[in-house]
């Protein structure tokens, strides 16, 4: 059975599902319960962080389950890396993924590194959810995509889930796998409403969906960019071109063969990605393309991304910044040549 | 085995909060009151006057989609103005994103306070003469930022100090006790003003921290440490003096805690106070207002009147007004200019995207 839910609930749901399954599955960050640690507050309820995602948990599970902390992002990071390493399986929530300059030793050299340095020995049931996405005038320290970051990194699983359904699936997925994940929730996304499967499911890492099929030309997008890419593929459709649009799901790990399938049946590709251009997740999917598909392509590879600059908090100059349909038209059109273009 | 243990000292007993004035404005530390000349008293008050109105204003200005990022500055004017007092212009200051006012006070002019909540790039860019680095974002970043001006301050021989502004909710981060440390280690001129409103947004400052003050986390990074009155401009000018003094002489760095309230939201962005803080809570604090206590005092000196009060505040509304008007004028901005701020000189990857968008931005006039 499907029920529609925001991609918010979907999150809110898996957590749940995940949290009664297994008694170790703990959620800690800071305002997790939100408003639970003021006395007054304590019958009427918490919000659940600064979106409201995790409303009403710490109602179901209590305090010592759900746990709110001090600002202090290294302090709960390392805890909950080492609370994972001796046996409970933390959701550690990072409130926004640029808050990660405070606590990377955490994640990069000890959650990252256990298992390889302890020979296989230790396991890292960590789950990081952490909040990203320009689009919300949240300036240059509250609106990156780091998920690149994460990805160069060997030793985490990132997963950036672009609707309810997948995001559902995918944390349970993290959660209940024995490697540290990270979780990237798009803030511009908490709205969005979808089908949801009403249990208990997962979805594999590493297994991309076809959103639309084409021959003529491939179009990878992450995370919410999945929609632009749909928006310019109408706009292509209506000059008879087909588009076919991937969406990853996750980046580590990456499921290439669907991508490098489709270039050889389209030998065109644009990646559309809102994060810097500058070794990310777009420019390591083109050189793996380049790498192993090379012979099948009909034009150079392209990505339309952010420029190379922070996200501006002025909201007409975000607009600007951001991948639109038009930049993907743009890019096509560059690819293909104006004489064919034209003639479309 | 008998290890000794120190279990019957409180530490907090050694960290009092010093008040000078009662909330009806009395002197009730004759001994602590500081050295202040009328003038000084006058123009304290002035500043704090027109910081309220123009915090009221801009709560109005923010509702009405003429402002964008905000924080309410609201009954914490005697932590903010009575300490940034002592600045010399020299002086450096590193402010956190409710510090807008020492910013102001200390040069920025207010209509690129204006463009800084609109986001705008003229917003962050100082004249050349004012002393301070951009609001601090970050929790606690400006910590670690503050012993490393102060450091270079005494390698340059310079006598000016710094001041670092932070909540409550820095002091849980590591590097606010990575700064606080590390300037102390070096006798650094640094001043740490830890404005404890009592929340992080939503979090009580008990439940933060097992500390029953956050002045004594001083005792630990081996510098000074002192509670003030926050809601007493008198006691936060007394302890800011003797901090700075202690600074330039080379004794190094003292964490100052004021003792304050925020009568608004955290910020502008959206948190409901009433559902953290209760209507009793906020009302006890109301009444130990700064300006209340500092009117009082100062009308029994003979130094301010309704007058006096009418004027500021016709003046910060005129000026607000003005300052927005200059603002509105400022061209609008592009993707080619967050491009050419990227480095000194453009890279190649930076020219040629600068080179695509101004294509694009040409087609678009």
């Amino acid at each position: 059975m499907a029920v529609k839910m925001s991609y918010s609930d979907a999150i809110n749901d898996a957590i749940r599902f995940a949290m009664r399954k297994d008694e170790s599955v703990v959620l800690i960050g800071e305002d997790v319960a939100g408003g639970a640690e003021v006395d007054h507050l304590q019958d009427e309820g918490a919000w659940g962080g600064v979106f409201g995602v995790t409303k009403g948990i710490v109602e179901e599970f209590g305090r010592d389950r759900v746990i709110d902390t001090p600002i202090a992002e290294s302090g709960y990071m390392g805890a909950a890396v080492s609370a994972a390493v001796t046996g409970l399986r933390p959701i550690s929530e990072l409130m926004f993924n640029d808050f990660i300059g405070s606590c990377l030793d955490e994640v990069m050299n000890q959650a990252a590194k256990f298992h390889y340095m302890f020979g296989g020995k230790a396991k890292v049931p960590l789950t990081i959810r952490t909040i990203d996405g320009a689009g919300f005038n949240a300036a240059a320290q509250h609106s990156q995509s780091l998920y690149a970051l994460f990805t160069h990194i060997p030793g985490l699983k990132v997963v950036i889930p672009s609707n309810p359904y997948d995001m559902k699936g995918l944390l349970l997925s993290a959660i209940f796998d024995d490697d540290p994940v990270i979780v990237f929730e798009d803030k511009t996304l908490y709205g969005m409403k979808g089908e949801v499967g009403e249990g208990f499911y997962t979805l594999p890492f590493g297994k991309a969906e076809i959103k639309r099929s084409g021959k003529d030309l491939t179009i990878v997008g992450l995370g919410k960019q999945v929609y632009t890419a749909l928006k310019a593929a109408d706009q292509l459709a209506k000059k008879g071109f087909e588009t076919e649009v991937i969406d990853p799901r996750t980046l580590s790990p990456l499921d290439e063969d669907t991508i490098i399938k489709s270039v050889q049946k389209t030998g065109r590709l644009i990646i559309v990605d809102e994060a810097y251009p500058r070794c990310s997740a777009a420019t390591d999917i083109a050189a793996i393309v380049g790498d192993k598909a090379f012979d099948y392509l009909d034009a150079p590879i392209k990505r339309v991304t952010a420029p190379h600059a922070p996200v501006p908090f002025s909201p007409p100059l975000e607009k600007l910044y951001m991948p639109t349909p038009e930049k993907i038209i743009e890019a096509f059109r560059e690819m293909v040549g104006e004489h064919v273009f034209s003639a479309l | 085995m008998d290890l000794p243990v120190n279990d019957s000292g409180r530490i907090e007993d050694f960290f009092p909060t010093l008040r000078i004035l009662d909330t009806q404005g009395h002197v009730i530390n004759e001994q602590a009151r500081p050295e202040i000349s009328n003038d000084e008293l006058k123009e304290l008050m002035r500043r704090m006057v027109y910081t309220r109105v123009w915090d009221q204003r801009a709560l109005k200005l923010n509702r009405q989609g003429r402002l964008g990022f905000y924080a309410p500055v609201a009954g914490q004017e005697a932590s903010m103005l009575a300490s940034a007092f002592l600045m010399d212009q020299e002086d450096w200051l590193l402010p956190s994103y409710r510090d807008i006012p020492q910013l102001v006070w200390h040069g920025l002019p207010l209509y690129k306070a204006f463009l800084y909540s609109r986001g705008h790039f003229e917003g962050g860019q100082y004249p050349e003469e004012l002393k301070a680095v951009m609001p601090q974002i970050i929790i606690a970043a400006q910590c670690t930022q503050a012993a490393g001006i102060a450091l270079g301050l005494k390698k340059r021989g310079k006598k000016q100090v710094a001041f670092c502004y932070f909540g409550d909710g820095a002091t849980s981060q590591g590097d606010f006790y990575e700064g606080m440390n590390f300037a102390g280690a070096y006798r650094a001129p640094a001043i740490f003003i830890c404005q404890n409103n009592r929340f992080a947004i939503s979090v009580p400052v008990e439940k933060q921290t097992a500390a029953a003050s956050l002045a004594q986390k001083a005792v630990a990074a081996g510098i000074r440490g002192i509670q003030v009155d926050g809601m007493d401009p008198l006691a936060v000018y007394a302890a800011t003096k003797k901090a700075r003094e202690h600074a330039i002489a080379g004794d190094g760095p003292t964490l100052i805690e004021t003792l304050t309230y925020r009568y608004g939201p955290h910020t502008m962005a959206g948190d409901d106070p009433t559902r953290y803080r209760t209507d009793e809570l906020t009302g006890e604090w109301e009444k130990r207002d700064p300006l209340i206590r500092f009117r009082f005092y100062l009308e029994r000196l003979g130094l301010w009147s309704q007058e006096d009060e009418e004027q500021t505040a016709e003046q910060a509304r005129t000026d607000v007004d003005k300052a927005l008007k200059q603002a509105d004028r400022v061209s609008k901005q592009n993707v080619t200019d967050l491009l050419g701020f990227m480095f000194e000189k453009p890279t190649q990857n930076i020219q040629e995207q600068l080179d695509a968008y101004s294509a694009r931005e040409g087609d678009q006039r």
